[in-house]
């Protein structure tokens, strides 16, 4: 069994199993978990509680003005990489394939990028990557709220964007390697993914909204 | 088939002269083969004396689990070129498909030759050798192609192993292998092999790597033991369909429009990006098309177990493995475990509250 057909084969399919699994353990954990019983009547019930929510998910999302100066470039420097590996992941020609065939989808629609367009996007998402670990490790209290965690972390997603460099532009050894050292990046990145702070992917809309939903929900109404 | 000692066999220079092959044309040959080889231009002379000079060579030609299609490919060309030329001029003193003998004579005949050009003669190998069971999947003349393969290894000088089944095993490899079947040099490990896969391989990479070792030696070869000449680039590499690629312009399925125009067909399962092979640059049938030119992609046919890689028609990242419900008895498995945890952790949350009201009351 070659490399290729280690990640493409069992590998994929085991870390698949994990990540399911593993995911699906932290989310039923986190929606069955016991909750304070709040005995206050509420400010406001159904519809308007539900806008709170949701208006908390976009102002959330975006710094407060008056924090822009302090924060602004940090959160550029991630919205930046993360579309960057949104378009890189979802329009990349060769990613569509996977997905298409990984989860038997049919979707003639779905649109694909040029090789240069994802190759010039998958230069600047490792740059922006580089200034956000930089600042991390430079900024005093990113530095000390880091631990082992945030750091494989991005171990694991600088081979897998490293990687995928090296095969598109064809540096670094033979393609079938490289392409086999990408893909077991990506079954590591699946294995790691519930059990570290990449799980953040299924947490952040859904806590925000929960967030800003109790937070409408508490007071007096006036 | 007559067998001659090796230092009695004329020279190939010498049979070209006989042929009528002149010298401009055989330099020529030269060329195009030092060319194809990436050679530098002025190692042609050089390569053309040693061609020259080499002796008529022995050749015992051993086919095995196969189907003729590599000799095929090897015989059938369309004009007598001067590659089959050369191969008319190679002493081949065993061959059951070609030679008029048959039986007990063949074998003999086979022997004879092996004997009188002991650690001399090249032995050319077609089809996968059954291993499983004591070899008795594939056997000629009462003898196992096992045994017949190492007894011919060891007096062969070098072993050129044609076709993928020679080189990895190929289709009698195929999961689930049932004859365990394998490439020569899975079981020969004393022996320089050379290997030249494909299904078939293209005819003038098979003369051209033959040529090449008669002048010079073994070539040098990749880590599958392909002249790195010939099996240097992938596909995709040299494809001239990859500016589509590179423009993300893909033929989504045989009939429509991006196939029509000839865009890229790696969504159709082209396997150019992961295969090593000359097609793309020598072509078939004297140059005249191949087959992502014919509108259909690489099946790969030259990399190791080539048959396992997936469906044809699926992408060189595709899965490899049939689920079996195994991702749902995990997310099953998640669920419960999700569970089990919350109501365990809920448990103890209600004792833990339940001891620091006491503490309070009391």
């Amino acid at each position: 069994m070659t490399l290729l057909e280690f990640s493409r084969g069992p590998m994929l399919h085991a870390a698949l199993v994990i990540f399911v699994l593993g995911v699906l353990w932290r989310l039923t954990s986190t929606v069955l978990a016991a909750r304070r019983k709040n005995n206050a009547e509420p400010r406001v019930v159904g519809g308007p509680a539900l806008s709170g929510g949701l208006i908390a998910v976009g102002s959330r999302s975006w710094p407060h003005p008056e924090f822009i100066p302090r924060t602004g470039f940090g959160e550029a420097v991630g919205y930046g990489y993360h579309l960057g590996l949104f378009a890189i992941v979802l329009l990349g020609a060769p990613h569509v394939v996977f997905w298409k065939n990984l989860f038997g989808i049919n979707a003639p629609f779905w649109p694909t990028l040029p090789t240069g367009i994802i190759s010039v996007l998958s230069v600047v998402t490792v740059f922006l990557m580089l200034i956000a670990t930089l600042r991390r490790a430079a900024h005093p209290v990113l530095r000390r709220i880091s631990n082992f965690d945030d750091w494989f972390t991005l171990a694991i997603l600088y081979a897998l964007m490293l990687t995928g460099i090296m095969a598109v532009f064809g540096i670094g050894g033979r393609y079938e390697t490289i392409l086999a050292l990408h893909i077991i990046s990506f079954n590591a990145l699946l294995i790691w993914f519930p059990f570290g702070k990449l799980m953040h992917a299924f947490y952040i809309f859904p806590s925000r909204f929960v967030n800003g939903y109790m937070h409408t929900k508490k007071g007096a109404a006036s | 088939m007559s067998v001659r000692s090796p230092d009695s066999r004329p020279t190939i220079g010498q049979i070209l002269d006989e042929n009528g092959v002149g010298r401009r044309r055989f330099l020529k040959y030269c060329a195009g083969i030092t060319a194809l080889m990436a050679m530098p231009p002025g190692s042609t002379t050089a390569f053309a004396q040693q061609l020259r000079a080499a002796r008529r060579p022995t050749i015992i030609y051993m086919p095995f689990q196969e189907c003729t299609g590599c000799i095929e490919s090897l015989t059938r060309s369309f004009a007598p070129t001067i590659e089959s030329l050369i191969f008319d001029t190679v002493s081949l003193d065993y061959n059951h498909t070609l030679q008029a003998a048959a039986g007990h004579a063949a074998e003999a005949a086979r022997l004879e030759a092996m004997e009188a050009n002991w650690d001399n003669y090249v032995l050319i190998c077609d089809g996968s050798i059954p291993v499983n069971d004591g070899g008795i999947y594939g056997a000629s003349a009462g003898e196992s192609f096992v045994h017949q393969l190492e007894h011919a290894a060891e007096g062969a000088a070098a072993i050129v192993a044609v076709g993928v089944c020679a080189s990895y095993g190929g289709v009698g490899a195929a999961y689930p292998n049932p004859t365990g079947a394998k490439g020569v040099a899975e079981i020969i490990k004393n022996k320089p092999i050379i290997n030249v896969p494909g299904c078939p391989p293209i005819p003038e990479v098979m003369t051209g790597t033959l040529v090449s070792f008669l002048a010079s030696g073994v070539p040098a070869l990749d880590k599958h033991l392909r002249p790195q000449a010939f099996f240097g680039n992938t596909i995709h590499d040299r494809c001239y369909r990859r500016r589509f690629y590179d423009r993300g312009l893909f033929a989504e399925s045989f009939d429509d429009e991006g196939a029509r125009n000839g865009w890229c067909l790696y969504k159709l399962g082209c396997r150019g990006p992961t295969t090593y092979n000359a097609c793309a640059t020598i072509k078939w049938n004297g140059g005249t098309s191949w087959p992502v030119e014919s509108g259909h992609g690489c099946l790969g046919c030259s990399e190791p177990d080539f048959w396992d890689q997936g469906g044809f028609y699926e992408p060189v990242t595709s899965k490899l493995f049939r689920d079996t419900g195994q991702v749902a008895a995990g997310a099953a498995a998640g669920v419960a475990i999700g569970a089990a945890s919350a109501i365990a952790a809920n448990a103890r949350k209600k004792k833990l509250a339940a001891k620091a009201e006491e503490e309070v009351s009391s």
